[in-house]
C-alpha cells in the first residue's frame, strides 16, 4: 500500500526500487549515498520480493553486475557517489553501447579529486555530456526532493526499458542525507523469469531456447555496422527530447527576470524567487526536471519575455553553457554558484540576481566564468 | 564404391560441434582458442543444458567467442567478466553461467573481479586460457609471461626485478574457501583434450549441483605473439609454460591436493 514517511533521500530512493519491482541492486559504499545499500541490507528485500542485494569489491563491479543483470533483463539498479562515478563510466559507456536498461544513481559530492563529502553539483557536465567514452548521452533525472527521489526510481526504470537504455538519477548529498515526508508507492510486483522471457526474448540472454541465440555486445568491428549502432542511439536520444522531456515553471507567466536551477538548487531558487517578488521583482524559476533531454524550446521562448537569466548551480559554471546555448544570446545569461560544498542561502541568490542580471539590465555581453564565481 | 556412398552417418567418426555456428574462426591457425571453444559446446551439448547456459565473453582474443558459440552471450568488459557472471548467477539461480577469459583480461586488469567472485563462491564456472601474452593487442606482456620470454613490452626478455614474477592466479584463487574445483589443463593434442573436456564437464556439473566456483586454466599457445609456427609453439609450451604452470588438478570437491 501506498505510506506517508519522514525519510532520509537516500532511504527513500532505496525503499523506492524495492516498491518498483526491481531485481536487483549492487553498490559499493560511499559517503554521501551510503544509505542506500545500508537500508537494502537491513531491509532484506530478498524476503520482500526476491530482490537480490549484493555489495560489490568496488564501484567497477557493481556496475559490471548491473550489465549482467540487464543483459539477462532484468530490472538494476546501482548508486554511488562522483569519485565511485568516475570509475563506473566504462561500464556506462559499455551499458549505452550495448543497449542495455539499467538505472545509475550519483548522489553528488564535491570534486574534483577526492573533494569533499558535501553537497555539490559538480558532476553536471559528467552527467549530461557524455562522461564515458564515445558517441552516448544518458537520460538525466535530478530529483528536487525527498518525494522526487522516490517517484523518480520507477520512472527511470519505465525509461530504461522504453529506450532499451542506461538512465541517471542526479542527486546530490543535500537532497540524498536531508529528510522529508514521502508518499511511498504501492509495491509493484516483480516479473518472473517466465514473464521476463516472453516479454524480452528478442534481445535478453536468458538461454537459447526455440529461437537464435541473443549476442549483448557493444563491438562492432565493421566501421559501417558501428556508424548505424551510432546512429541507432542516435535516433533513441531524439525520441528522448521529442517524448520525455520534463520541467517545471513557477512563476514564469509574468517573469521580467529568470531563474533556471535544477536539484537542491532549484528548491533555493524558489525561496529566492518569492523574496524576489515580496520586493517587487517580477522573477520566475525555469527548473529542468531532465538535464538531458534539455528544456531548449521553453527556455528559448523565455528569452523573448525575460531581461536576464541567472543560472544557479552548486558549481563553478556548468549548466549554464546548455542556456547559453538555449538562449542563443537573445538576453544576458549570469551564472551564480558555490563550491566545496557550501549551499547558497535564497538571500543570496536574489543579491546575485540583483548584482548580476537586474542592475546589468543593458549589458548584452557574458563576462567571464571567473568572475561569475561569488 | 563413390565418395557419396562412404558418407553416411554410420561410416561418422567425426562431425562439427553442434553449438559451434558455421562463422570462420578468426582465429590464428594453430591457435588452442578454437579447440577450448569446442571443447566447451561439446559438453553444453552433451549435458542438455543449452537451453539454461548463458556465456560470458572477455576482451581478448577470444572476444569474438559469441560468434562462434551458438549459445546466448553477453560480452564484458576488459577483466570485469566475473563481476557480470556474479549479477548473472545470482538473478538466474538456475542457470549455467561460465566465463572465458584470456590471461590478461582474468589476471591483470582483472584481478580484483576474478579474486572476489571466487572468494564468494559464486556458483558459476571460469574459463581461463593462459597464453603467457597479450594475444589480441598484438604480444605485449601479459602478468603470466614466463622469465626471459620475449614480448613487445619486454623486447629484452621478462626480468623479473622490474617486472616481478609471473603469476600464478590459478594457485592463489584455489586458496580461497569459496572455490569448489580447480584444475590447470591444455589441449594441444588429443590426450589433453580429452582431459581438458572431461574437466570442464566436471565443472559444469558442480554448477549443477550449486557447489560454487570452477576454476579451468588451459594453458595454451599464442604462436603468433610467440612469433613461432604452430608446431614449434607447441613444443615450446611443453618445454617451458608446463615447467611454471604443472598441469593436473589443484583442487577438488572443495580440498586442495597436496
Ligand atoms: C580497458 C581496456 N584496456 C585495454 C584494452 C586493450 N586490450 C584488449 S585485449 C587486451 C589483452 C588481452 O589479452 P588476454 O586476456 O591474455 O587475451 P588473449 O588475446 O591473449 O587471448 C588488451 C590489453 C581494452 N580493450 N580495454
Ligand atoms: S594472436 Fe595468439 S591467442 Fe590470438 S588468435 Fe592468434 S595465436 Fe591465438
Ligand atoms: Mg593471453
Amino acid at each position: 500500500m501506498s505510506e506517508l514517511k519522514l525519510m532520509k533521500g537516500n532511504e527513500a530512493l532505496a525503499e523506492a526500487a524495492i516498491r518498483a519491482g526491481a531485481d536487483a541492486y549492487f553498490g559499493y559504499p560511499i559517503t554521501p549515498q551510503s544509505e542506500v545499500i545500508e537500508y537494502l541490507m537491513t531491509e532484506q528485500p530478498e524476503k520482500r520480493t526476491g530482490m537480490v542485494v549484493l555489495q560489490a569489491e568496488s564501484e567497477i563491479a557493481a556496475i559490471n553486475m548491473v550489465y549482467g543483470a540487464a543483459s539477462t533483463g532484468k530490472k538494476v539498479m546501482t548508486s554511488s557517489s562522483s569519485p565511485g562515478i568516475s570509475l563506473k563510466l566504462e561500464g556506462i559507456s559499455y551499458l549505452a553501447g550495448a543497449e542495455l536498461p539499467a538505472v545509475i544513481v550519483n548522489v553528488v559530492r564535491g570534486g574534483p579529486g577526492l573533494g569533499t563529502i558535501q553537497p555539490s553539483q559538480a558532476d553536471y557536465f559528467q552527467s549530461v555530456k557524455g562522461g564515458g567514452h564515445g558517441d552516448y548521452k544518458l537520460y538525466v533525472l535530478a530529483p528536487a526532493s525527498v518525494q522526487e527521489m522516490s517517484d523518480f526510481v520507477e520512472d527511470a526504470f519505465n525509461i530504461a526499458f522504453k529506450y532499451r537504455a542506461p538512465v541517471l538519477i542526479l542527486s546530490d548529498g543535500l537532497i540524498g542525507q536531508m529528510m522529508e515526508k514521502v508518499n511511498l508507492k504501492d509495491q509493484l510486483p516483480r516479473l518472473t523469469n517466465d514473464e521476463i522471457i516472453e516479454k524480452y526474448d528478442s534481445w535478453a540472454v536468458t538461454g537459447r531456447k526455440n529461437r537464435r541465440r541473443n549476442i549483448i555486445t557493444s563491438l562492432d568491428l565493421q566501421s559501417e555496422k558501428m556508424e548505424a549502432r551510432v546512429h541507432r542511439l542516435m535516433k533513441k536520444y531524439e525520441q528522448m527530447e521529442k517524448e520525455d522531456l520534463r520541467y517545471e515553471k513557477i512563476l514564469c507567466d509574468d517573469a521580467e527576470y529568470l531563474i533556471v536551477a535544477y536539484g537542491s538548487s532549484a528548491r533555493i531558487s524558489q525561496k529566492a524567487v518569492e523574496l524576489a517578488r515580496k520586493k517587487g521583482i517580477k522573477a520566475g524559476l525555469l527548473r529542468p526536471i531532465t538535464l538531458f533531454p534539455y528544456p531548449k524550446q521553453p527556455l528559448f521562448e523565455l528569452a523573448d519575455q525575460v531581461k536576464g537569466i541567472l543560472s544557479v548551480e552548486l558549481n563553478a559554471g556548468q549548466m549554464v553553457e546548455d542556456v547559453k546555448l538555449s538562449v542563443e544570446h537573445k538576453v544576458p545569461v549570469e551564472h551564480f554558484g558555490r563550491t566545496g560544498g557550501i549551499i547558497h542561502t535564497p538571500e543570496e541568490v536574489l543579491e546575485a540576481l540583483e548584482q548580476k542580471i537586474i542592475k546589468n539590465g543593458n549589458l548584452r555581453y557574458h563576462t567571464t566564468r571567473e568572475s561569475s564565481i561569488l | 564404391m563413390e565418395i557419396l556412398d562412404i558418407i553416411q552417418p554410420e561410416n561418422q567418426v567425426f562431425c562439427k560441434t553442434k553449438l559451434m555456428t558455421d562463422t570462420a574462426l578468426s582465429y590464428c591457425p594453430g591457435c588452442g582458442h578454437g579447440t577450448a571453444h569446442n571443447l566447451t559446446m561439446e559438453v553444453i551439448d552433451e549435458m542438455g543444458i543449452l537451453e539454461d547456459t548463458i556465456g560470458v565473453a572477455p576482451v581478448g582474443c577470444s572476444v569474438l567467442a559469441y560468434d562462434f558459440m551458438n549459445i546466448d552471450m553477453t560480452q564484458a568488459a576488459h577483466g570485469r567478466a566475473p563481476a557480470v557472471a556474479t549479477a548473472i548467477a545470482r538473478t538466474w539461480p538456475e542457470k549455467y553461467v561460465f566465463t572465458y577469459q584470456g590471461d590478461g583480461d582474468l589476471a591483470a586488469i582483472g584481478t580484483a573481479e576474478t579474486i572476489h567472485a571466487c572468494n564468494r563462491g559464486e556458483n558459476i564456472v571460469i574459463i581461463f586460457v593462459n597464453n603467457g601474452i597479450y594475444g589480441m593487442t598484438g604480444g605485449q606482456m601479459a602478468p603470466t609471461t614466463l622469465e626471459g620470454m620475449i614480448s613487445s613490452t619486454s623486447p629484452y626478455g621478462r626480468e623479473i626485478k622490474s617486472m616481478g614474477s609471473p603469476l600464478k592466479i590459478t594457485e592463489l584463487v584455489a586458496n580461497l574457501p569459496g572455490v569448489y574445483y580447480v584444475t590447470r589443463q591444455s589441449v594441444h593434442t588429443h590426450k589433453h583434450a580429452r582431459k581438458a573436456k572431461k574437466a570442464i564437464q566436471k565443472a559444469f556439473e558442480n554448477t549443477r549441483l550449486k557447489q560454487g566456483l570452477s576454476f579451468i586454466e588451459i594453458v595454451s599457445n599464442c604462436n603468433s605473439g610467440w612469433k613461432m609456427t604452430p608446431n614449434e609453439s607447441n613444443i615450446w609450451m611443453e618445454e617451458n609454460m608446463f615447467k611454471y604452470f604443472p598441469l593436473g588438478d589443484i583442487k577438488v570437491d572443495g580440498k586442495l591436493k597436496q
